[in-house]
């Protein structure tokens, strides 16, 4: 602060507190819903405290107890496909995207700079943009309903190589003489030295692939019609699928709470290495 | 681009081994279905995918006659627009605040991160949910006050409906940006500002601003992107496009005719010309961040 201005001060608080407040609205009006009967809120206006559900509604999704008129199907099982996909995706991109930045910058052989162009251009077409033929192939190598189908396709772009790539061209090239001298190969450099200096990278990267993994919409929407694939994101828009009323507002009102808890909680706990892997992976 | 290193190790085949798992995916997942769109467009398939012919640019003709397509551009021109100008101006106002306060700074960023989490499907859930013309909290609110609110079946209302989720989602990315800059910005030339007797506010328009906007071109890149692309989960769970036309954007349009309609040649005709547009935004940004690392 430059200079003592109490009003201002009071001001910026008074700014803040109120986005806060209406930033975490819908959340809260998220957390309401969940814990009432489904009569309860269709009586317009909707309780705004808290009522005694909650524990009966969380529990008869997480089983899938109390079928709705959309799908009913339980949303542990959901969780679970998020869960992995989320964790195949980012995992995946990490180990393939060091694999190939290590080449690229450690190694002279034809063609590298065909590669490496190829691999760019994947970072600015994203799957919405090719999602038909996309669709196609998967559908093609019998992988629809399939976690490799929900997967491998996302695992196609090319962020985590660049990202890997700039941070390996600032590793100092005596380390890779001292490696030499000391008579470790490639592979044993890539995995005493350079795994263990990329590890804030990859910490950042993987609390970011995990959310785009956690997140994913459209390309699930289209590769599963088995409700025992679907991730938690798709369950809950196809709970919705009837009119306004006919919903049990309450239970699809839970499954959100319980699709929002595990990547929120990432962002906040990681909070340090969230941001750094936006910072970066924007560069 | 960036110079090279100066050791290397040397092996004919470890290093297309290396590479073997990233070209697979990519060649299969990637270039084999972008070919696939490019050849497509050119074609016209029956339903049935029983005969294919050539049709040359007969479906980027069709589609620049259909009066739907250049309606769901101009939609998608609003929408972004809207997202980009709203979530910029309530972020920048929020970062602004919240470099000015020393007590509780880091609560204040951890409250107003979390939104990036949310999926932008479950985003659409929820503002729905609240505004929801039978149920919905707000919209009672609005009845009480006068107002009749029914996205379902006034455009202007569906648009907004969706510009407010989509803001609200991004809202937590721009703080952040907007906020690393503005800590960016040297102390001292705001103090020799505010010595020369210069209100807060008139340093925020003659110091600040200028000085902040790289950050906030590079941010309304990033924005349009972000309405280009990672909304078609709000507006399918929101409001699917509806009512009529009013928020079919183009990716929810490449959607539904291509899943829908299963209008083959025109749906892949749409995705080279959103490719275009990418590539585009792509470029841009990455001549503008060039100029960035010189700045």
């Amino acid at each position: 602060m430059v200079e003592r201005r109490p009003w201002l001060s009071f001001l910026s608080h008074a700014v803040l507190i109120i986005g806060v407040l209406i930033v975490a609205f819908p959340v809260y009006i998220t957390f309401v819903a969940s814990t009432h009967t489904a009569q309860a809120i269709v009586q317009a206006p909707m309780p705004l405290l808290p009522g005694d559900r909650m524990m009966q509604n969380y529990s008869a999704v997480l089983t899938g107890a109390e079928r709705g008129p959309g799908s009913g199907a339980p949303v542990a099982q959901m969780m679970w496909v998020s869960l992995v996909s989320a964790l195949v995706i980012s995992v995946g991109k990490i180990a393939i995207s060091l694999l190939s930045a290590f080449a690229i910058v450690y190694f002279r052989f034809p063609f590298r700079m065909f590669f490496f162009w190829a691999i760019f251009v994947t970072l600015m077409l994203p799957v919405e943009v090719r999602i038909f033929p996309t669709y196609k192939v998967v559908s093609d190598l019998g992988m629809l309903n399939s976690y490799a189908g929900l997967t491998i396709p996302l695992i196609a772009s090319a962020t985590a190589t660049f990202l890997f790539r700039q941070f390996f061209m600032t590793v100092p090239d005596e380390l890779v003489e001292a490696a030499r001298v000391d008579g470790a190969g490639p592979m044993r450099f890539f995995k005493d030295v350079l795994l263990p200096l990329s590890s804030t990278s990859i910490a950042a990267l993987f609390v970011i692939q995990f959310i785009y993994g956690w997140n994913q919409y459209l390309w699930p929407l289209l590769v599963t019609t088995d409700e025992n694939m679907y991730p938690v994101v798709i369950g809950i828009k196809r709970m919705i699928s009837g009119g306004d009323s006919a919903q049990q507002w309450n239970l699809v009102m839970a499954t959100a709470m319980l699709a929002m808890i595990p990547p929120a909680l990432v962002v906040m706990l990681m909070q340090k290495w969230f941001v750094k892997g936006l910072v970066d992976t924007e560069k | 681009m960036a110079t090279e290193k100066r050791v290397v190790f040397r092996s004919g085949w470890l290093p297309w081994a290396l590479l073997a798992p990233q070209v697979a995916v990519i060649g299969v997942f990637f270039f084999w279905p972008a070919a696939q769109a490019l050849l497509q467009s050119i074609q016209q398939q029956d339903a049935f995918g029983t005969s294919t012919e050539w049709v040359g640019l007969d479906n980027f003709r069709a589609l620049m006659n259909d009066s739907s397509y250049l309606g769901s551009f101009k939609t998608t021109a609003v929408f972004s627009l809207l997202v980009a100008v709203i979530g910029l101006a309530v972020s920048l106002m929020l970062a602004v605040f919240a470099d000015r306060v020393i007590k509780g700074a880091l609560a204040y960023k951890t409250l107003l991160i979390w939104p990036y989490a949310v999926a932008p499907a479950v985003a659409g859930v929820l503002w729905l949910f609240m505004f929801a013309p039978s149920i919905g909290v707000v919209s009672f609110w609005l009845r009480a006050a006068g107002f009749e609110w029914n996205h379902l079946l006034n455009g202007n209302h569906a648009m907004a409906l969706v510009v407010m989720a989509a803001v609200w989602k991004q809202i937590s990315y721009n703080f952040l940006f907007f906020l690393a800059g503005l800590q960016s910005i040297p102390k001292s030339l705001i103090e020799a500002a505010a010595i020369d007797g210069a209100s807060p506010w008139r340093r925020f328009w003659t110091i600040v601003f200028p000085l902040l906007s790289p950050t906030t071109f590079f941010l309304l890149v990033i924005n349009i992107v972000y309405a280009f692309l990672d909304t078609f989960g709000i507006i399918d769970a929101s409001t699917e496009g509806g009512p009529g036309k009013e928020t079919t954007v183009l990716v929810y349009k490449l959607y539904y005719d291509g899943f829908k309609a299963l209008d083959l040649g025109g749906s892949a005709a749409q995705s080279v010309v959103l490719m275009v547009i990418l590539i585009t935004l792509t470029v841009v940004q990455f001549r503008y961040i060039e100029r960035r690392v010189n700045y």
